[in-house]
């Protein structure tokens, strides 16, 4: 037996896998509430015993150990930039590729007002960014001087113009802050490089934010740094779709991990013009994009979906999948106030299980819809041409859904359908046509974290157990 | 902050896909015989060549020439591109066929609120002499 478990100790619950390498086989999975306010071992270990109490694992002996934490937040990050459409773009996607939360972001010169929303936001580090090499060196200057005089406390990672990244240091650190240093995210206009910053970031989260979050406990049960888990699903994400080795991959994807607080999108694909005669738009988009909706929860956040498909419109779309609900009084804003309250529900009734979809397709759809990018028509003397912003996802060739409701609701091919292109929407570069998977057994960020020691078995796990649907 | 001061300096080229030379030919001669200093870069330019050369030479206005209808959508983005690379307060023109030219005789004032819209500090129709432009400038820059 070579056994691993991979341990993610989510925002609700720590969730365990257990993975035989060799044999390349799941031994079975179990979970427990998290612990984070107490003690996260606490969780950790009801988990522990649930799982050998499901699959015999001896758990003393097993040959590893991996952790992703969304614990206590997760990674929250503030995102500084010059211009929104160019370095503070650059700086978002640099946040959410390394795996963090971005919980305020802010173009041009910050003021008092906008450096006490950054104190308010309890930021685990603020990403500091401004100006391409050689370019504008005073916004990023006027930002480090507000900065430093603030209370922030959270280390500040400085990449922006290179030629004052020097000057932008010493002013932070007379300001008495933990500053880190790297390449600009957007070196020149048309370049976007985010990994040396996203490399940094994830150094600081192991080296500082683990131990501030109290995760060094599991850190010491784990024994190997513990990374955040949409780092660890977008490292899936990137295994599945590339391959590794001589092991090939099935090609470009999208996954949509619907949550209880947040819906998390993340495509590996290039992108190309939606049309031979498109015009394309805006800063190069990478391969691997992962985008985050903080407002689209099936718990946390289900009163923020209820109000935008609308109480009429919701109990309609409830009513086609539980036509006995016709002419019954069905209090679903009532539910729906229960579900944020009661974020570890997990229906078992039809209309629970119905309102959970809803819920889920709407939170698909608006969040795949703000991942893809769009189409516009514009008029020139050869006619129409079609102008386009964001990554195209129309030909992307997979779909995988993950999340607990992929694992204990109904239908939920239902769910992955509404992340399709939609005739009605012709203008969002949705998937047309992909090939559907469902993550079952919740595995995708143990597969993510299986990836840098054992690319090419965490593949043959992830094939294995990826659930084919249709559409 | 302190104004600038002018150098009479300006880049001048022929924005996008667009390989149509003369306007923007006739324009450079028309600024260095006014004694600007000039980078003139031809045709088919794309953005980052206009920012690269302004900053080149510290100059105080990027001039773009488009003639084949299509100006609106080259020039997207280039005033954002500016204050990136450090150039926030550099005055950008735009003239030539600039849209089509249906568009150009019916709907100018849209035409000229879009480019302003862009960041641009002037646009000018396809009617507009090199003088003009050479005016234009200067009485933008305070000079004579």
């Amino acid at each position: 037996m070579n056994t691993y478990l991979l341990v993610d100790f989510g925002s609700t619950y720590t969730k365990i896998t257990a993975v035989d390498i060799e044999k390349e086989r799941i031994l079975g999975r179990a979970q427990a509430p998290t612990t984070i306010d107490t003690d996260i071992t606490i969780g950790l270990n009801n988990a522990l015993s649930d799982l050998v109490a499901a699959c015999g694992v001896d758990v003393e002996n097993v040959q590893g150990k991996y952790a992703s934490s969304s614990a206590a937040g997760g990674l929250k990050m503030a995102a500084i930039g010059l211009v929104p459409a160019l370095t503070l773009e650059a700086a978002r996607r640099a946040c959410l590729g390394a795996g963090a939360k971005v919980v305020c972001a802010y173009g041009f010169e910050i003021d008092e007002g906008i450096v006490h929303e950054i104190e308010s936001a309890k930021c685990d580090i603020v990403l500091l960014c401004g100006g391409t090499d050689g370019g504008d060196k005073k916004v990023i200057i006027h930002n480090a001087g507000q900065l430093a005089g603030s209370r922030i406390r959270c280390p500040i990672l400085v990449a922006g113009n290179r030629v004052v990244t020097g000057r932008v240091r010493e002013i932070l650190e007379q300001g008495g802050k933990k500053v880190y240093t790297t390449k600009n995210v957007l070196p020149n206009l048309e370049t976007v490089e985010v990994e040396p910053a996203q490399n940094l970031i994830r150094e600081i989260f192991i080296s500082h934010i683990t131990k501030a979050k109290g995760l060094d406990k599991a850190q010491a049960f784990i024994g190997a740094p513990i990374m955040p888990t949409p780092k660890a699903t977008l490292q899936a994400a990137a295994l599945l779709a590339d391959g590794a080795g001589n092991e090939p991959g099935i090609g470009s994807l999208v996954v949509v991990e619907v949550g209880g607080a947040t819906t998390n999108i993340h495509s590996v694909a290039d992108s190309s013009p939606a049309t031979p005669q498109t015009v394309i738009r805006g800063l190069p988009e990478l391969r691997i994009r992962r985008t985050v909706e903080g407002d689209l929860g099936i718990r946390y956040n289900a009163p923020t979906i209820y109000d935008l498909i609308g109480a009429d419109a919701f109990l309609s779309r409830l009513r086609a999948f539980v036509p006995s609900i016709n002419g019954q009084e069905c209090d679903a804003g009532q539910h729906i106030k229960y579900l944020s309250r009661n974020v570890r529900h997990v229906p078992s009734s039809e209309i629970g299980l119905n309102v959970d979809i809803v819920l889920a397709e709407s939170a698909v759809s608006t969040a795949v819809q703000r991942h893809c990018g769009t189409l516009r028509q514009e008029f020139s003397v050869v006619g129409e041409i079609m102008v386009q912003h964001g990554k195209n996802l129309l030909s992307a060739e997979n779909l995988v859904g993950t999340g607990g409701i992929f694992t204990y609701g109904l239908h939920p091919e239902r769910i992955l359908r509404s992340a399709l292109f939609s005739p009605e929407t012709p203008w969002s570069l949705k998937p047309k046509a992909p090939k559907a998977y469902i993550d079952r057994d919740y595995m995708l960020y143990g597969v993510g974290l299986l990836a840098e020691a054992f690319p090419v078995q965490a593949l043959r796990i992830a094939r294995k157990y990826l659930t084919p649907v249709s559409l | 902050m302190e104004k600038r001061e002018a150098n009479k300096s300006v880049v001048i080229g022929t924005i996008g896909s667009d390989c149509h030379m003369i306007g923007a030919w006739v324009l450079q001669k028309a600024f260095k015989d006014a004694g600007f200093t000039v980078a003139f870069l031809g045709a088919v330019v794309p953005q980052q060549e206009f920012i690269n050369a302004a900053i080149e030479i510290d100059a105080d206005a990027i001039l773009v020439s488009s003639m084949y209808g299509m100006g609106l959508l080259d020039c997207e983005g280039l005033r954002d591109k500016c204050i990136e690379a450090g150039l926030k307060d550099i005055i950008l023109y735009v003239g030539g066929t600039v849209a089509a030219p249906l568009e150009l005789e019916r709907n100018w004032p849209e035409i000229e609120r879009r480019f302003r819209e862009m960041g641009f500090n002037r646009a000018f129709p396809n009617t507009c002499t090199a003088g003009e432009a050479v005016q234009a400038l200067k009485n933008d820059l305070g000079i004579d």
